[in-house]
């Protein structure tokens, strides 16, 4: 990988509120995550669960910069992160994640499903490499329409070496399409660390290959990824074309519900490594920003817990008291009317 | 014999074959360091080493073509998909090189190559996830296509899949690597292709079906004996080549058929079946022929959609009524 730039938080150029927005943001993201394993052991939740734990700044960098519902937003599996900031209520998305009537796909995408297009959210998808194709597509349209608007792409550092993820990045560069790319790095796909998986790990140089500019950004901390994502959300707004972020981040849980250090996670990574960026967790970086600026007390992140666990609560208990979809509802949707 | 797991078999057959010829070798995503996501090849790469058992990227195009290309050489490539879920990406190096190679070069090249990797249903993975499509390759010449039953099966056909010198598609049910059974500990104990078994004898109703639809064929078997009618189940083992012999000569003892698959009804591999007992039996038959199938619907990630979408033995039971009513 490219040397990463770790610039320290911005002076300027970011409110309190603002910066209290990306906090509260960043830990309901946090609190949602971390309550739904268990949910998974209680088998109110099945299929497939993978966690964003850590990976909070790629999300609250990005998508509150952003004119919802008109510029679009596609993900990968690990979805949950992108729904809450785009804008989906946490009851919605527990609701999906328990196949519940009520979820914002209806009970029929579960986990790696979560979409909600009226906000621009088209939603995530279970196959590595998936959306890129699609958001050529995307931004084909938003350019066709005359808009302003642009498509953001998230996909992880495995996704790199599917075929159809350079077939894409090269119409992009062709057509000159306004996306953005988020390469979430968080250095594994599954059990296989990068330079395991990939004979040229700077991806900046992938995406130039395509003529695509970029850059590499520390996704540790939220006022970087910001500052970053505005910079390159601009440079598609003026020039119509396309941008790549390689993000430099960590999850700090297992790949999904059943990796996890008896399992899988002790073949490809040690705890000291995970314990060592929890050090540069997101949040605690944040909170640590905030205080030196004087923006929080501690009775004030007490406060914002609290109310963020009542959402939590909150949203499981309106999951738990959702009907499942009517049987049928099975063959809806097979079609549009 | 000894009592082993299905998954368990097929590391088994993996292993004897990879001892008995250095020219197998295995690729595939997870399969050395992580041991395996399903631990099918848990151990394997200790034991053989990275050149034999390769970590991949997750490329599937990439995947399926480096096998095909080392098997046109002279290799023995066994490729794991994750899951056939995650082959459709790889389909033209599947259909348009490594199914046609032999053919298209008046056989002067061989292809003898085993795509292999769990299939199936049932655990609320939802659309993109829940995939066996076996008619699609069943439907291409040049695959052959096993999908085993039982541990024993899962060892036999997957040694005579890797003898073969052809291209193998071989399916493996994600639900059934747990379960257990019987497995035959002799190197040289194969299972052939084309050779369907009878589980069980019966005199009323022929129940034909294949993978874990041949579990579900004798449950339903069990529930049906309770109300006193004789059901027979044939297990296909192989859809490519298909054993039509056992199973007409089981029509002519019962006259009805069900036949059960887990994939989607529409243009599935039962209606194939179905179809080669009407051009070949017609006469035998005392009822229409019945198909158990999935619901022709992406698979809805709900617990109870899902339950309602997926074929089960009740279904079988339901299916052999009607064609005994
Ligand atoms: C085409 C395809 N192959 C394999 C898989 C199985 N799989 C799901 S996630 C994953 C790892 C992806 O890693 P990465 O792209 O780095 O994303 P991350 O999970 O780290 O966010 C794999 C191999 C899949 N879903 N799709
Ligand atoms: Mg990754």
């Amino acid at each position: 990988m490219a040397d990463t730039i770790v610039k320290p938080p911005t002076e300027d150029g970011i409110s309190r509120a603002e910066m209290l927005d990306l906090f509260r943001l960043m830990l309901r993201i946090r609190r949602l995550e971390e309550s739904v394993y268990r949910k998974f052991h209680e088998a109110k939740i099945g299929g497939y669960l993978h966690r964003y734990d850590g990976q909070e700044a790629l999300v609250a960098g990005v998508i509150p910069q952003l004119q919802l519902p008109h510029d679009k937003i596609l993900c990968t599996y690990r979805d949950h992160a992108h729904a809450i900031a785009c804008g989906t209520t946490a009851g919605e998305m527990m609701a999906e994640l328990m196949g519940r009537a009520t979820g914002c796909a209806r009970g029929k995408g579960g986990s790696m499903h979560l979409t909600d297009p009226d906000k621009g959210f088209l939603g995530g998808d279970g196959i590595v490499g998936g959306p890129i194709p699609v958001s050529v597509g995307v931004g084909y349209a938003l350019k066709y329409t005359g808009s302003k608007n642009i498509c953001v792409c998230y996909f992880g550092d495995g996704a790199m070496n599917q075929g159809g993820v350079h077939e894409s990045l090269n119409m992009v560069g062709l057509y000159k399409l306004p996306v953005l790319y988020i390469l979430e790095n968080n250095r594994y796909a599954m059990g296989t660390a990068l330079d395991r998986s990939t004979g040229q790990t700077d991806f900046v140089l992938k995406a130039k290959a395509h003529g695509i500019a970029g850059e590499v950004v520390d996704g540790m901390n939220v006022l970087t990824m910001r500052e970053a994502a505005n910079r390159a959300i601009e440079h598609i707004r003026t020039t119509g074309e396309a941008y790549f972020l390689d993000v430099e981040c960590y999850r700090f849980v297992g790949h999904g519900v059943g990796d996890d250090n008896t399992g899988g996670q002790k073949f490809y990574r040690t705890e000291e490594e995970v314990d060592e960026w929890r050090q540069r967790d997101p949040i605690l970086q944040l909170v640590r920003d905030l205080k030196q600026r004087g923006y929080i007390s501690d009775e004030q992140i007490e406060a914002i817990e609290a109310e963020i666990k009542i959402e939590v609560d909150e949203a499981i208990a309106f999951a738990e008291a959702s009907p499942e979809p009517p049987l049928d509802s099975l063959y809806e949707n097979v079609f549009s009317e | 014999m000894a009592k082993m797991r299905y998954l368990q078999a097929l590391r088994l057959a993996m292993t004897e074959e990879m001892e008995r010829d250095p020219n197998v070798f295995i690729l595939g995503e997870e399969v050395g360091q992580y041991q395996g996501t399903y631990r099918v090849t848990e151990g394997l790469l200790d034991k053989f080493g990275g050149n034999r058992v390769v970590d991949t990227p997750i490329s599937e195009i990439g995947i399926a073509g480096m096998a095909t290309g080392a098997a046109m050489v002279g290799l023995r490539p066994i490729a794991e998909f994750m899951t056939w879920s995650f082959a459709m990406s790889a389909m033209d190096q599947l259909v348009n090189h490594a199914a046609k190679i032999t053919y298209m070069s008046g056989g002067r090249i061989k292809c003898p190559v085993v795509f292999r990797g769990p299939a199936g249903v049932g655990t609320q993975l939802s659309a993109q996830h829940s995939h066996s499509l076996e008619a699609w390759f069943a439907h291409t010449p040049g695959f052959k296509v096993a999908m085993p039953a039982t541990p024993e099966d899962a060892k036999g056909l997957l040694k005579t899949a890797i003898r073969d010198n052809n291209p193998v598609i071989f399916m493996e049910h994600a639900g059934l690597y747990g379960s257990s059974g019987e497995v035959s500990e002799d190197p040289d104990f194969t299972v052939p292709f084309g050779v369907a078994a009878v589980r069980r004898e019966g005199t009323d109703i022929s129940l034909i079906g294949y993978s874990r639809g041949v579990q579900q064929s004798l449950k339903a078997a069990d529930i049906l004996a309770k109300d006193g009618i004789s059901a027979e189940v044939i297990d296909l083992r192989t859809l490519v080549p298909l054993d039509m012999d056992t199973v007409l000569a089981s029509i002519r003892k019962t006259h009805r058929a069900v036949v059960m698959q887990e994939e989607w009804r529409n243009a599935g591999f039962a209606a194939e079946i179905a179809a080669r007992i009407y051009e070949q039996a017609f006469d035998e038959l005392d009822a229409p022929i019945q198909r158990v199938a999935g619901a022709d619907v992406p698979m809805p990630y709900a617990k109870n959609l899902e339950r309602a979408a997926i074929p089960t033995e009740n279904d079988i039971v339901l299916a052999a009524r009607r064609a005994l009513s």
